[in-house]
């Protein structure tokens, strides 16, 4: 935390700070069913995540490249509902702490009335540590974060390579847990490399004391290394996950997958900060 | 249309009372800010003599003033006087253009050098299209793959002037996946590509600047109604999807409380909403809509308790949309908008009257507006202004199809069109 405005320890930043450099996974709950979710997000947990975040599903996810939105579809039409999720969450018992991720509409209308407070409280009593909202900048974002700091919430914010200037100062200024560094322009989705927008990125975030994690098209233990050497303090896979939940023929092999997926990527962040015990991946 | 234009009292730093705002990914932030200083600069202050060469282009190219016609039969048959502004006759068959051309050259004053935009009838598309080759500026657009189905002429219309058609796979194929699709595409190109909305939602500053390029319509209708009747209208009638020939009609007049101003949305076959499919086989966000945050603003959406938008239906491609601008939102929460709806069949049969009785083949859109006219002209007083929002063209292939299909008290034998 950078201005000492918040009054609780961040559950987030400590995550990573701790285990740094940091393996953040993302899932859809409710891809395929809130069941198989439950053994994902322990697979991930197992693996090494350090952070785990959960979509909640929207029927309109605007932020999202074809894989998440596929995984969202398939989430509605098993018919997750925030109660369901909810639900989830108070199940799970993982070493990672949980964090939401979910569009603006989502959060106002849980609850009879549209308001962002009772989608707060109930992450709150299910031990969310913090939530994303892509949909949400920093310009609109006082209500929840009200909700979320009287909680002890964090509210993440997304910097975008466009994001520079006043409007970059007055975001770091208000970070809570971690600062979400979009490696690219355009939406979420597993890519062959690295931008090199996430190396201007990173390198006009250098002077900021807040950790930062790099999303959007991250999918190898390669990739993990190149962003840890460039200067993040953690990754952030979604995609390459979501993919192995489509494509594997049973829900054990998945968490099999996933698992040692997750290991992966957490090697290869090892890797990229230069640690001696990371083993070398094999090669193709 | 008036000179420089003042800020309305209630569309203070993008909102209109609690509707409104900003709710889109931070990468498009900038260019929102962009946006809005160009807005403020060039539509506002006509720096650059911008409004000036807008409004040039929108009489030479675009055909602009449109005619208010007194229209004899049905003043006749609803015993009052009745006129139609006629924005089926702007180019392009739409008022459409009115904005497409507005925001185009907006962005090539901005050096933005590529154009991308969403459709539902393709008529906005369609627009955008005519009004990019106008100004010599790639252009893609996005149309949902019902649209593309039921609004064939428009896609071959775009593509004749030069913009590549995307058909649009997800959800029910509409607006709505539309807009979603064009929201990526901007999402990754933002630097360099202008996204521009087809109606008068979305964030902040489009549903201000898009009814600004729109008020046209009722600026001409003000002045020309004075001048064939010598008063204003006792009401004002347009046909509301997202909103943007509701607004441009309704905008001039929101200050003349005794001008009653009516927002006809799609009924489609029911206002009953079923919660469970997730499917709502309406439009009429207005009428059943709740406050909620879809496609960059807080605005009246159909939706689940959840919060899950519902696939919405209409006979007309161009009011099929969930979602409605926020502007016309708070209008009618503060009153000042009557929210309205007509059914599917009543828009058909509004269709074939003006076709047969006025020699104007409406679209199914503006067919909605003339629809509630024949419903509640009673309650419309002795002066009523309906705007057509566009001609009906495009539509024919859909109200054959439709008008078969039922048995119809306004329409022609449909059998004769088979041989
Ligand atoms: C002729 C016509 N009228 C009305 C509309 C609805 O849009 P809006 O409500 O923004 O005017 C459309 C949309 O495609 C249209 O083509």
């Amino acid at each position: 935390m950078t201005d000492g405005s918040e009054s609780y320890d961040s559950d987030v930043e400590a995550a990573i700070r701790e285990n740094h450099p940091a393996l953040i996974t993302y899932i859809t709950a409710g891809d395929r069913s809130l069941e198989d979710t439950k053994a994902y997000v322990e697979a991930l947990d197992r693996g090494g995540s350090d952070l785990i975040e959960l979509g909640l599903p929207f029927s309109e996810p605007i932020a999202e490249g074809p894989t998440i939105q596929a995984a969202i579809n398939r989430a509605l039409e098993a018919g997750t509902t925030p109660q369901g999720f909810f639900e989830l969450v108070d199940d799970l018992e993982t070493e990672a702490p949980l964090l939401v991720m979910t569009y603006y509409n989502m959060i106002l209308q849980y609850g009879s009335e549209p308001d962002v407070r009772p989608f707060v409280e109930r992450a709150a009593e299910a031990g969310l540590a913090g939530i994303i909202v892509p949909d949400l900048p920093a310009e609109e974002a006082d209500p929840l974060r009200r909700a979320c700091d009287d909680h002890g919430l964090d509210l993440v914010f997304i910097i975008a390579p466009t994001t520079e200037g006043e409007r970059l100062e007055a975001i770091m200024s208000q970070v809570s847990g971690f600062a979400y560094v979009q490696a690219r322009l355009g939406t979420t989705g597993a890519r062959a490399n690295v931008s090199t927008a996430t190396h201007d990125s990173l390198a006009r975030l250098s002077e900021y004391d807040v950790p930062k994690a790099v999303g959007f098209g991250v999918s190898e233990g390669d990739h993990a290394a190149e962003i840890v050497e460039a200067g993040a303090d953690g990754v952030i896979v979604g995609s390459a996950l979501v993919d192995i939940i489509a494509s594997s023929e049973t829900p054990d092999a998945a968490v099999d997958e996933l698992e040692a997926t997750a290991r992966e990527l957490k090697r290869g962040a090892r890797r990229g900060a230069g640690e001696e015990d990371a083993p070398e991946p094999e090669q193709p | 249309m008036s000179t420089e234009r003042e800020r309305d009292d209630h569309d203070s730093g993008g909102t209109f009372g609690d509707y409104g705002g900003q709710y889109v990914p931070e990468a498009l932030m900038p260019a929102l800010q962009e946006l809005e200083d160009a807005y403020e600069r060039y539509v506002l202050e006509n720096e650059d003599g911008f409004m000036d060469e807008f409004r040039e282009r929108m009489h030479d190219f675009g055909g602009r003033p449109t005619p208010l016609q007194r229209a004899d039969r049905l003043s006749e048959r609803y015993d009052r006087e009745i006129y139609l502004k006629r924005e089926d006759l702007v180019h392009g068959g739409a008022h459409k253009l009115n904005n497409a051309l507005g925001q185009v050259l907006l962005a090539k004053y901005m050096g933005k050098e590529r154009i991308i935009a969403e459709t539902g009838a393709g008529q906005h598309g369609t627009a955008t299209a005519m009004a990019a080759a106008h100004l010599d500026m790639p252009c893609e657009i996005y149309m949902g793959r019902t649209d593309v189905n039921r609004q064939r002429p428009n896609v071959y219309r775009m593509r004749m002037n030069g913009a590549e058609v995307n058909p649009v796979e997800a959800g029910s194929g509409t607006l709505k996946e539309a807009i979603n699709e064009t929201m990526r595409d901007w999402a990754t190109t933002v630097e360099r590509t202008h996204y521009v909305i087809g109606s008068v939602v979305g964030p902040h500053p489009f549903p201000q600047m898009v009814r600004d390029f729109q008020s046209v319509i009722g600026d001409e209708i003000r002045e020309q109604v004075q001048e064939k009747a010598g008063r204003l209208p006792d009401s004002v009638v347009a046909c509301a999807g997202g909103g943007s020939n509701t607004m441009g009609t309704f905008h001039a007049f929101v200050p003349d409380s005794e001008v009653d101003l009516y927002a006809v949305e799609a009924g489609g076959s029911s206002l009953e909403i079923d919660e469970a499919s997730g499917v709502a086989p309406n439009s009429a966000t207005l009428s059943t809509g709740t406050d909620g945050v879809l496609h960059g603003a807080m605005t009246k959406l159909l939706q689940s308790g959840d919060g899950q938008i519902m696939e919405s239906h209409s006979v007309s491609a161009g009011l099929d949309y969930a979602g409605v601008g926020p502007e016309l939102s708070h209008l009618v929460d503060t009153g000042r908008v009557t929210p309205a709806s007509v059914d599917d069949e009543d828009a058909l049969n509004g269709f074939h009257r003006l076709s047969r009785l006025e020699g104007i083949i409406p679209a199914l859109e503006s067919s909605h507006a003339l629809g509630y006219l024949e419903k509640r002209y009673e309650d419309l007083g002795e002066l009523v202004v309906v705007n057509v929002s566009g001609r009906g063209d495009k539509d024919l292939e859909t109200v054959l199809e439709e008008t078969e299909k039922r048995d119809l008290a306004a329409a022609p034998e449909v059998e004769v069109f088979d041989g």
